[in-house]
């Protein structure tokens, strides 16, 4: 591995085992990821991605093998690493009662932040919320709350954040939205773990990406290098048809 | 993370009576089928039993009333724990700097909170209905007492049930052998009028002297030794649910 740097890496695992009954979801998962940039889990459905997530959350206790995650370890310091990360999972994880904004009033209270209300009016703002901010989460779009929910997760700038499939069961225009945002975070210095069954959502966004298959990381590295490992590109000449999300896109017309 | 236990609490039980607030139609859902029963069984039932005191039946009927309220009220508090587990934001929670025990003392204190208004107004109802009582203030406090140990012993049995639960029903379904378990005690009419098995079951079951101890007080008489008797039922079962509910808690929460 080439994380060779003065700062402790990000995450750091290592010959993480999981099982359920007899069904052996990850057989010895190692990774280091940097601090800084997206990094991408990529797999398939059922691959274990959500699982490992879920161990580096404290969310769930690993079988074998050891995790750190901003230099805390998740068996023995789960308060240390719940005090670091955010987690977005696979559905928004938001209170459908509350409006928008209290949603986020909540979350900056329990993070035992003084300033609530200002937290709140600024990511409202940050995420074009701020007309919605005082309706019940339960009238919001899937886009809206799956940016609600990842509005949720930045509060009190945790130095790590797990986006569990973030763009699953989005439209185009709110996969969109998502990537800005990932990219806006990344560029402030926080570390984004991003699990994707996308290729192309790896491919755009990641700095690093690792493949999970069948319980073990099979490869990773950055997308040159993991292109490097299939035989050089040939030149051919292709012309140039707009794909279906250009069309899409251009019709319903793209908003940033 | 333990010195926010009170603060994360607070935080979290004012999320959930909002929840209340939002949806007051659980708090008259709640309140609506104690009242029923007790004009059905005042005004219909009511005139052939005999409870062998000259006391109005309303009287007689309302502690058992009561306990059927709040047996019924706890329902919601699995309800909601299981919205919470379903819906991702458990996990949100689970993930962050919280202390762990706020999450599920939230949901306690805002069964208490939904209770106690439900018992508010089954009470007002009663007293529209001629239930009349000249309990010292001593004896009301002795009152709200038992009510609250009987309405945590159910919760913390609701927080089981709700953190066990795979579909909805499964979550509130506990609850209707406790709602019916006044039934079969002499909530509703004296245990000695019920043939001898029955009797026996009914007389040595905890609703009937937690009921027998709150009319005692109504009717300002000596509560004698059953008030030990409820006292001890209900502190056993308190503890138990709580030790159950953590450790259920605990292996849920790994």
């Amino acid at each position: 591995m080439t994380t060779d740097q003065a700062l402790q890496p990000a995450i750091r695992v290592q010959g993480i085992e999981k099982s359920f009954k007899d069904l052996h979801v990850l057989r010895g998962v190692d990774f280091e990821v940097p601090r800084g940039g997206i990094f991408a889990l990529l797999g398939s459905n059922g691959a274990g991605k959500t699982t490992l997530v879920r161990i580096l959350s404290t969310l769930l206790k690993a079988d074998a093998g050891t995790a750190t995650v901003n230099g805390y370890d998740v068996g023995a310091e789960p308060a240390g690493v719940r005090g670091s990360i955010s987690l977005t999972g696979q559905f928004a994880a938001v209170d459908d009662v509350l409006t928008g904004r209290e949603n986020l009033v909540l979350v900056a209270r329990l993070r035992h932040l003084r300033n609530h209300a200002e937290i709140a009016d600024g990511l409202l703002d940050s995420f074009s919320l701020t007309e919605a901010g005082n309706r019940r989460a339960s009238t919001y779009s899937g886009g809206m709350r799956r940016r609600l929910d990842i509005a949720m997760s930045l509060i009190g700038n945790p130095p790590v954040i797990f986006l569990d499939e973030p763009t699953t069961g989005l439209d185009p225009q709110a996969r969109l939205e998502v990537w800005h945002t990932v990219r806006r975070l990344a560029a402030q210095g926080t570390t984004v773990l991003l699990t994707t069954q996308y290729l192309d959502e790896a491919e755009h966004l990641a700095d690093r990406i690792a493949i999970l298959h069948q319980g073990t990381i099979i490869q990773n590295g950055t997308l040159p290098e993991l292109k490097r490992l299939l035989p050089a590109a040939t030149v051919e000449y292709v012309e140039k048809q707009p794909s279906l999300e250009d069309v899409f896109l251009a019709l319903v017309g793209k908003d940033s | 993370m333990t010195s926010h236990l009170f603060s994360d609490t607070r935080v979290l039980t004012g999320r959930s009576l909002r929840h209340i607030l939002r949806s007051p139609d659980t708090l008259i859902t709640t309140a609506v089928t104690p009242v029923a029963m007790m004009l059905l069984f005042v005004y219909v039932f009511g005139g052939a039993i005999n409870t062998g005191s000259g006391a109005p039946y309303v009287n007689y009927l309302l502690p058992g009333i009561l306990l059927i309220t709040i047996s019924s009220g706890v329902a919601y508090t699995a309800y909601r724990l299981f919205l919470d587990l379903q819906g991702g934001i458990f996990e949100r929670f689970m993930s962050m700097p919280v202390a762990r025990p706020s999450v599920l003392w939230a949901h306690v204190l805002t069964s208490l909170a939904a209770n106690f208004s439900a018992l508010a107004i089954v009470v007002g109802v009663a007293l529209l209905m001629g239930f009349r009582t000249g309990a010292s203030v001593a004896a009301w406090l002795a009152v709200v007492g038992i009510l609250l140990l009987f309405t945590l012993a159910l919760t913390w049995i609701a927080v089981i049930a709700g953190l066990m639960a795979r579909t909805v029903d499964g979550a509130s379904g506990f609850s209707y052998p406790l709602i019916f378990l006044p039934f079969i005690s002499s909530a509703f009419v004296p245990t000695n009028s019920m043939p001898g098995p029955v009797a026996w079951f009914a007389e040595n079951q905890p609703v009937t002297s937690i009921v027998d101890t709150i009319r005692a007080l109504f009717a300002q008489e000596a509560v004698g030794a059953g008030i030990w008797t409820a006292m001890a039922w209900l502190a056993g079962i308190l503890v138990l649910a709580v030790a159950a509910a953590a450790a259920v808690y605990r292996r849920k929460v790994s």
